[in-house]
């Protein structure tokens, strides 16, 4: 029975970690559905297009050549070690040892792309950490990135450098234990990478290294799990959702908004001369929709998995003309402002069984005015969002809100949609002058 | 120019019982604005010189709606762009082209849904087509060999991803065409869109239109030409900020054709 404990150890942490994580992930979705719904899907193949092009391909990535080739070292690595990582799991529940070793040279060849991809990441992980916390690019040290969102930031990398460096610890351990022709330790893999950590290990007896090597799998494979459950948790949620996130993403032109339908109806029926303005409403007829958006629930789903997805990389608050310009408009700000206020609406559930109103809203307690005054829709964010977020919509729906809601536009916006109203032109000329011009041709 | 241009409304074509082969939609800042009333006058001007049955709405075109779309007023929007559908349906108008990006997304995206389905092109597009026909004829001129750089207005650009109709205008007119830093896809806004034309910027360190006129200054050059009415304010207000009015023009590309012809 002794025997098996290593192997029900792992059983125990495995359930446990794929457990916690399943709940918490049943969470974001619960969360995500308190959003409006976003009837059918279609272009489906477009989207599945786009899913191959910027979300597999990371052809957004590579907009900017170093961090993009980066992160392409780091996504690759995260994709292929995870073949590693379903060895790990065999062998923990059934207590073999490196158990695609038959595949051999097959199996050489990929113990090397490992190794050679882990050193890679490393190279990577480090270079990031640099341009946060050295170099400390503009982008990484915005106001919105005090506090938890830098931490955050940091601890994915010290966890990738600790979860790349047990993976090498433990090749090197095992490659020396080989060489002694320990038992158990089969003739496997080639080790171009940890080979160099093997003058560590001279001198180590087989029970050392036999240990090191134990305390190296173990850490490796709880690391992952922790780090799963940490994903929940943290920005890092993107490299689950950045792939749903792109299939749902926009595949109208940019420059084009949705019509309201709750609008289009009551424009239709104004226009109608037959229709009569003192009629009820027929029975069972839905009350009419809020206009826009003052609180997540009143954003669509797209939008709230837009929020959970956003990784903070700040590529569209670099790109943003209002953000440039010393405006506090910061698009990922946005982003980051949707999730905070959906995860607080996601706790208040959790306490009271359904969502008991806490006083706040998305508006003002969490995005204000002069944020969503400043944007010029040029697109820029949407443009560069490596995984096609949308905070546009976002701040358009809440301008809807604060205008059709509340008529709470600057005054001068509001001059002018007078004068479109009463002459069909933003500023105050007599629709009757109109084609002046052609006189001075 | 000697001979004048004749610019027919619908309404006249109409009571002739003739449909033009195209609409010329002029929009408000076009019709009104002094500026960008410079640029509808060379426009007409080049329809005029390629022969292109043309004509306008007159007072019978309304606001888009777009400022008030994107200042979030979509009920107002709607409004509009009923409106115009009424008129544009009533006139069963089948091509439209407009010298404004703004009113060209709106018309060509937006108004399908509620019942406006035509074809819609921006003025450069046009332009493009009528030299690709042979219609209208460009060569260097007065703009040969100068150095131009031109600002891409986002609804054109990253709303529509035409970025090359512009471009080829100023190949054809045998420019140096130097690129900003940031440009096409990654262009900077002039700081106009999304209603901000109409009100005073957010508080901040700068206004948009300064930064981007900058960086159209770090390419030198000796024109910087627009493609849309409210960045060719923005940018000239921003060359007025920086005072270079003296050396360098804000120029649409359709002036630019319609001067180097001489038009």
């Amino acid at each position: 029975m002794l025997d098996y404990l290593p192997n029900i150890l792992f059983l125990i942490a495995l359930i446990a970690g794929i457990g916690y994580f399943t709940r918490n992930i049943r969470k974001v979705i619960r969360n995500i559905k308190l959003g409006r719904e976003i009837g059918e899907v279609t272009d489906k193949k477009e989207r599945w297009g786009n899913v191959v092009r910027i979300a597999l391909g990371q052809s957004k990535m590579v907009v900017r050549p170093v961090s993009g080739l980066m992160h392409i070292f780091v996504y690759v690595g995260f994709v292929i070690i995870n073949v590693e990582v379903l060895e790990i799991i065999i062998d923990g529940i059934l207590g073999t040892h490196r158990i695609f070793a038959f595949l051999g040279p097959v199996y050489d060849w990929l113990i090397a792309a490992f190794e050679i991809l882990a050193l890679l990441v490393l190279i990577a992980v480090i270079i990031f950490w640099i341009r946060r916390n050295i170099q400390r690019i503009k982008r990484f040290i915005s106001p919105e990135m005090k506090g938890w969102p830098k931490n955050d930031a940091n601890y994915i990398l010290y966890f990738e450098v600790v979860l790349m460096l047990l993976f090498l610890t433990m090749n090197a351990a095992d490659h020396q234990l080989q060489h002694l022709g320990a038992p158990h330790y089969i003739e496997a893999g080639m080790f171009p990478v940890s080979s160099h950590l093997l003058p560590l290990m001279e001198g180590l007896s087989a029970d050392t290294l036999i240990l090191v090597e134990r305390i190296a799998w173990w850490f490796h494979i709880l690391g992952i799990l922790v780090f799963l459950n940490y994903l929940y948790f943290s920005k890092h949620l993107h490299i689950i959702l950045a792939f749903p996130n792109v299939f749902f993403g926009k595949i109208r032109p940019k420059g084009q908004f949705k019509n309201l339908e709750s609008v289009t109806n009551e424009v239709k029926l104004m226009m109608d001369p037959n229709a009569d303005p003192f009629a009820a409403p027929p029975e069972g007829a839905e009350a009419p929709a809020k206009f826009g958006a003052s609180d997540v629930m009143d954003l669509d789903r797209v939008q709230l998995l837009n929020a959970y997805t956003c990784t903070e990389c700040g590529r569209c608050t670099s790109e943003c003309p209002a953000n440039q310009t010393g405006k506090k408009l910061s698009p990922r700000r946005i982003m980051m402002a949707t999730r905070d206020r959906l995860e607080e609406i996601g706790k208040n559930i959790d306490k009271n069984g359904e969502f008991k109103d806490d006083g706040k809203q998305l508006l003002d307690d969490h995005i204000s005015r002069e944020e969503l005054w400043a944007c010029t829709t040029c697109n820029a964010c949407v443009e560069a969002c490596p995984v096609s977020i949308d905070p546009l919509s976002i701040i358009m729906d809440m301008r809807q809100y604060l205008v059709m809601e509340q008529s709470a536009a600057p005054t001068e916006l509001n001059v002018a949609m007078t004068n479109i109203e009463n002459n069909g032109a933003p500023w105050p000329y007599n629709q009757m002058d109109r084609l002046n011009w052609k006189n001075e041709v | 120019m000697s001979e004048t241009i004749q610019v027919p409304t619908m309404a006249e074509c109409l009571a002739q019982g003739k449909q033009p082969e195209v609409l010329f939609w002029v929009g408000c800042a076009g019709s009104f604005d002094d500026r960008a009333k410079k640029i509808t006058k060379a426009f007409v001007k080049l329809l005029h010189n390629a022969n292109v049955d043309f004509a306008v709405l007159g007072t019978e075109e309304s606001c888009s709606g777009d400022p008030a779309k994107r200042a979030g007023n979509e009920f107002l929007f709607q409004m509009q762009a009923m409106m115009n559908i009424q008129v544009l349906n009533g006139y069963e108008i089948k091509k439209i082209v407009t010298a404004c990006p703004h009113c060209f997304n709106t018309l060509k995206n937006e108004y399908p849904e509620l019942g406006g389905n035509y074809e819609v092109v921006h003025h450069t597009q046009f332009l493009k087509d009528l030299l690709n026909e042979g219609r209208l004829k460009v060569q260097g001129g007065k703009f040969k060999g100068k150095r131009i750089t031109f600002h891409d207005p986002c609804y054109l650009g990253r709303a529509n991803n035409e970025y090359e109709a512009p471009r080829d205008l100023l190949r054809k007119l045998e420019v140096e065409l130097v690129e900003m830093k940031r440009c096409k896809q990654r262009g900077l806004c002039c700081g106009a869109g999304g209603a901000q034309m109409f009100k005073e910027p957010e508080k901040g360190d700068k206004d948009v239109n300064v930064e981007r006129t900058e960086q159209a200054l770090e390419t030198k050059p000796e024109v910087i030409a627009a493609g849309c009415p409210f960045c060719n304010t923005m940018m000239t207000d921003g060359i007025k900020a920086k005072e270079k009015e003296g050396d360098i023009q804000v120029m649409d590309v359709a002036e630019m054709i319609a001067n180097a012809e001489d038009l």
